[in-house]
């Protein structure tokens, strides 16, 4: 690699680390903020508070009503995860082993709802699911969420059916296995790693995916992002500590499914799909 | 009929992507189309009632400029900024380590990081005490509840997915080409304007489009940390005080469409200038 001589170059090289030193200090500084306060008992003018205790977790537990916002966020991801995966790896598959008139239609249909930003299409999508009658319940929430999690599954998937050898599937066909033996008992665990990495990216994106569940949910279904949204626009109703606390619980959920999913892909693929290795 | 349907690539597996199209038809295209026609369906019963609406009322039109007003400066700065910061990071042997810290606000996205800024940017935050207490300041900056607070919390979830976005695009290059240049004695400026930047641009302009996007339909921050009443009464609010608060659907409706006519206006306008400017390969240079 060519490496910078100049004093000029040297001073350039610095003046970007240090940018990003700048950078990551306050991302830092800014989460930490929350985790502090949360543990707070009072902190006013000071660089630390004053003491500490844990009792906000407790009444954050009680009075967000956690416990039914967390089985709404589990069952809300779950059937995301689950249908998203269902419908989008056979889609995938079909885009990465034929070519038939119109493909590229189709996959420019597929890329749409990732380009295009959920609160643009959200707002007409849940102007339909209240038509519907299905928006403020949890199939309308699931709906609204599967509509960029399926694409992304296809796209995240393509490659990854691409990198198989078709001879295998072919072998498959010789022994005598149909299309649903040969996708149950070759395909499946040979794609294993990939529709986990999958999976695992939606899980995090949908936990985290706050327009569409916020234009769709009514107040039974809310998953914790929302709740938190909720929170943070009414503080002052609440003690700042309280809404601290949930904020805490709603990032390490959060953050603990995101290091399980960076076991399994490359941080950048979070914003740029997969790429073949 | 079968054979000939097989021969042109249609057969059982083809027919594995038709739920997945029949689904964002459904719940993508549909809305969408209906949407369209909702929006040309207002309350008073005319054809472009809301669009003549919108575009007599400051109090909504003046929303368009009020979000590109934030939306370009923060994509062009992100921009700017991951550029040399992604030349750098390729450099790196293990930048796994900065490339998961820089994901971490993308992941916990802009409600979370909402409130982490109303705590460290607010007036008694870790930052106003710091520059107070270095001597930086006088009296404190106002960071929150105005432009400045919607424009860091852009760049706050917008530069890692600017960067990473990047960065993806500059590791496709073959350091082999750079070598060559300087070989034949190009120096780093030169080496940058005459060969990356080429190589770049296809990359740099989706780049760009996406996280103009992105920046464009800011809803949360702009709520939460800005002024919703004010200076940043986005688009995105305007279309959910209609949907939600005066339950005009349509109204709603027609500003979605004029969102999405602006973010497409912007991004075909850059594809036009760069078809102008460069015609190739898509990020080549990986021989």
């Amino acid at each position: 690699m060519i490496r910078t001589q100049s004093v000029a170059g040297r001073l350039w090289v610095w003046a970007v680390w240090l940018l990003v030193g700048f950078f990551i200090l306050n991302l830092l500084g800014l989460i930490a903020t929350v985790v502090v306060n949360s543990f707070s008992t009072r902190w006013f003018t000071t660089w630390l508070p004053v003491g500490f205790t844990t009792k906000w977790y407790l009444s954050a537990w009680e009075e967000f009503q956690l416990p039914d916002i967390m089985m709404a966020t589990f069952e809300v991801v779950g059937a995301v995860v689950l249908l998203s995966g269902l419908i989008g790896v056979p889609a995938a598959y079909a885009m990465a082993r034929r070519e038939f008139p119109g493909k590229k239609f189709v996959m420019l249909l597929f890329l749409l709802p990732m380009l295009v930003p959920p609160i643009t299409f959200g707002i007409p999508l849940a102007t339909v699911l209240y038509k519907a009658g299905l928006a403020g319940s949890a199939i309308g929430v699931i709906l609204a969420n599967l509509v960029p999690t399926v694409p992304f599954v296809i796209l995240v998937m393509i490659p990854f059916i691409q990198q198989i050898d078709p001879r295998v599937e072919q072998a498959a066909k010789v022994f005598g296995a149909g299309t649903f033996r040969m996708f149950t008992n070759v395909l499946v665990p040979l794609l294993t790693p990939g529709i986990l990495a999958a999976l695992l990216l939606v899980l995090v994106r949908t936990i985290a995916m706050f327009e569409l569940t916020f234009l769709t949910a009514g107040p039974s279904n809310q998953t914790l992002v929302v709740a938190l949204y909720y929170a943070v626009f009414a503080a002052g109703v609440r003690a700042g500590q309280s809404v601290d606390a949930m904020a805490v619980i709603y990032m390490v959920t959060t953050l603990a499914w995101l290091l399980l999913a960076l076991q399994f892909v490359n941080p950048t693929q979070i914003v740029t799909r997969a790429k073949r290795k | 009929m079968r054979q000939a349907l097989a021969r042109k690539g249609i057969d059982g597996v083809t027919l594995l992507a038709l739920p997945a199209v029949f689904f964002v038809i459904a719940l993508f295209i549909y809305p969408f189309l209906y949407g369209l026609f909702l929006s040309f369906a207002p309350k008073d019963g005319s054809t472009l009632g809301n669009y003549i609406k919108f575009f007599s009322d400051p109090f909504l039109y003046d929303t368009i400029w009020k979000t590109l007003l934030i939306a370009l400066p923060v994509t062009i700065i992100n921009l700017a900024f991951s550029v040399p910061v992604a030349l750098r990071v390729r450099l790196m042997v293990k930048p796994k380590l900065l490339t998961t810290i820089l994901v971490i606000p993308i992941t916990l996205g802009t409600v979370l990081v909402a409130e982490g800024m109303l705590n460290y940017f607010g007036p008694r935050g870790w930052l106003n005490r710091a520059l107070l207490e270095f001597g930086l300041s006088d009296a404190p900056l106002h960071l929150i509840h105005n432009y400045w607070g919607v424009f860091l919390s852009l760049v706050i979830t917008g530069f890692p997915f600017t960067f990473l976005l990047t960065l993806s695009y500059v590791t496709g290059i073959d350091p082999a080409l750079e070598q060559a240049g300087a070989m034949l004695g190009a120096r780093g400026w030169e080496r940058f304007r005459f060969i990356l930047v080429p190589l770049l641009l296809p990359g740099l302009m989706i780049t760009f489009c996406l996280s103009f996007v992105q920046a464009f339909s800011v809803f949360p921050s702009a709520v939460l940390l800005g002024a919703p009443a004010g200076i940043t009464r986005v688009i995105s609010v305007a279309a959910y005080t209609a949907a939600f608060e005066e339950y005009d659907y349509s109204m709603a409706s027609a500003i979605a469409m004029i969102m999405a006519t602006v973010q497409v206006g912007i991004v075909a306008a850059l594809l036009g200038v760069q078809s102008l400017l460069y015609r190739g390969p898509a990020g080549g240079g990986k021989g």
